[in-house]
């Protein structure tokens, strides 16, 4: 069980080609594969769909992969943080397909578990419901969604050991686990590979059955919106 | 005299309880943290925290720890992280007491619509439409009227809807209004605003 590669782009040899889906962990710029995005830049591969929460910002993070328009299609529940999207998704260049943010985390875990539609409230009597199946359960009404089933999953945690099992760090953790389960392959990268059993393995977040290839390497993890407060005086 | 934009979210922490968990939207909501006082809130994050703490001293921020608003935050003693799916959970399970968010449109029967103009640029609903369906009491804080003096209140919203019959209680600058099942109740006026004043600035029905 070899799961370690050297560099991003040895990790996703053999899993890329045009039309993929693939879904991505993050939440705004927090938590993103930032390496992994890079690598498939490099690549050239097109006409990609993307299921991720958002779509990076201009030069960053997705966003570069929309520069380069290797995306087609985004599957996502808020985007805009960058002029590039908006110029394509104006012009008709993008797809987007709005989900609302529990239903696409729950799409994903649900992909990854075997679950090919669950009903839901969220959503029903909006435009997210149109063309869904509806059914009352005790009175209420729920329309249906159904899992995503993603050909890769790209992630990044905090740590990982040999085998995969993985930490991640406060909210760095957001959509990665869902997105790791729903993909037939996930690579995931990490800040440090430590050893196989230093890992308390009552605290691992993500079992390392989810994950198929790992990768250690240095992120730049930028922030989206600074805010701070000032010091009282002492 | 209306209440400005920190009376109306002071308004708001009066219908928190001790105990809760509760999720505040970006805008005026956020501003209800301020209000809370000695209850015993723990506020959620819907990109996976409970117990999000203040804005961080300058110099300790930490790109692996931000808000849904995707701003630097900081933790408490109690904090807990959880990824998106678990939070929602949360979210659509019922167990968040109650959602503060702000709105464009809110109906008389409860339907809000504050995800997307039609035209205008649509950036997505995030996390607010799991939020108005799944947690136990939506409280919409927003003006009265909208820059043109026309009513926010309305009979029925003109906008895409982000949730139908979802709002429980309405606090504006002009009062307190209650979704009930056949109108709107004026349960409370801001000072120096009669109940005639709130009338003439909505559209829905008051009972």
């Amino acid at each position: 069980m070899k799961k370690i590669y050297a560099n991003a782009r040895e990790a996703l040899d053999g899993l890329l080609k045009d039309d993929m889906l693939i879904a991505a962990g993050g939440f705004g710029l927090c938590g993103i594969p930032e390496l992994l995005i890079d690598a498939i830049v490099d690549s050239g591969v097109k006409k990609l769909t993307v299921a991720s929460n958002n779509a990076g910002v201009d030069g960053f993070g997705l966003g570069k992969l929309l520069d380069t328009r290797q995306i087609s299609k985004m599957m996502s529940s808020y985007v805009g943080e960058n002029d590039e999207f908006m110029r394509q998704y104006l012009s008709g260049e993008l797809e987007i397909e709005f989900n609302p943010q529990g239903t696409l985390a729950e799409r994903m875990r649900a992909g990854g578990a075997g679950i090919p539609g669950f009903y839901t409230k969220t959503g029903v009597g909006t435009q997210v419901a149109e063309g869904k199946e509806h059914k009352d359960f005790n009175g209420q009404t729920y329309i249906m969604e159904e899992g995503i089933f993603a050909d890769l999953s790209i992630v990044k945690a905090w740590k990982a050991d040999e085998t995969g099992n993985a930490i991640f760090r406060k909210t760095a953790r957001n959509f990665n686990p869902p997105a790791a389960m729903c993909g037939k392959v996930c690579v995931m990268e990490v800040e440090e590979i430590v050893p196989t059993g230093s890992l308390d393995p009552d605290h691992i977040h993500l079992p390392g059955i989810y994950v198929n290839r790992l990768i250690q390497g240095e992120h730049e993890k930028r922030i989206e919106q600074r805010t701070v407060r000032k010091r009282e005086e002492a | 005299m209306p209440w400005d934009r920190n009376q109306m979210a002071e308004r708001a922490a009066q219908e928190l309880e001790d105990g809760m968990y509760v999720n505040l939207g970006i805008g005026i909501p956020t501003l209800v943290a301020n209000y809370v006082g000695d209850k015993d809130i723990t506020l959620q994050s819907e990109n996976g925290m409970l117990g999000m703490g203040p804005f961080p001293y300058e110099g300790d921020e930490d790109p692996d720890l931000i808000n849904a608003g995707k701003q630097t935050i900081t933790e408490m003693d109690r904090t807990a992280y959880f990824d998106s799916s678990q939070s929602f959970g949360m979210i659509r399970g019922g167990k968040i007491a109650a959602a503060i968010l702000g709105a464009m449109e809110v109906a008389e029967n409860g339907d809000l619509a504050n995800w997307m103009i039609p035209g205008k640029l649509v950036k997505g609903m995030g996390g607010a439409m799991d939020l108005v369906a799944g947690v136990g009491r939506v409280i919409v804080v927003m003006d009265h009227t909208n820059k043109h003096g026309d009513s926010k209140v309305l009979k029925e919203c003109t906008l895409p809807l982000t949730g139908k019959g979802v709002v429980d209680l309405i606090i504006t600058n002009l009062g307190v209004l209650e979704v009930g099942h056949k109108g709107l109740h004026i349960l409370e006026t801001a000072p120096g605003v009669t109940r005639d004043d709130i009338r003439a600035a909505t559209e829905g029905t008051i009972v």
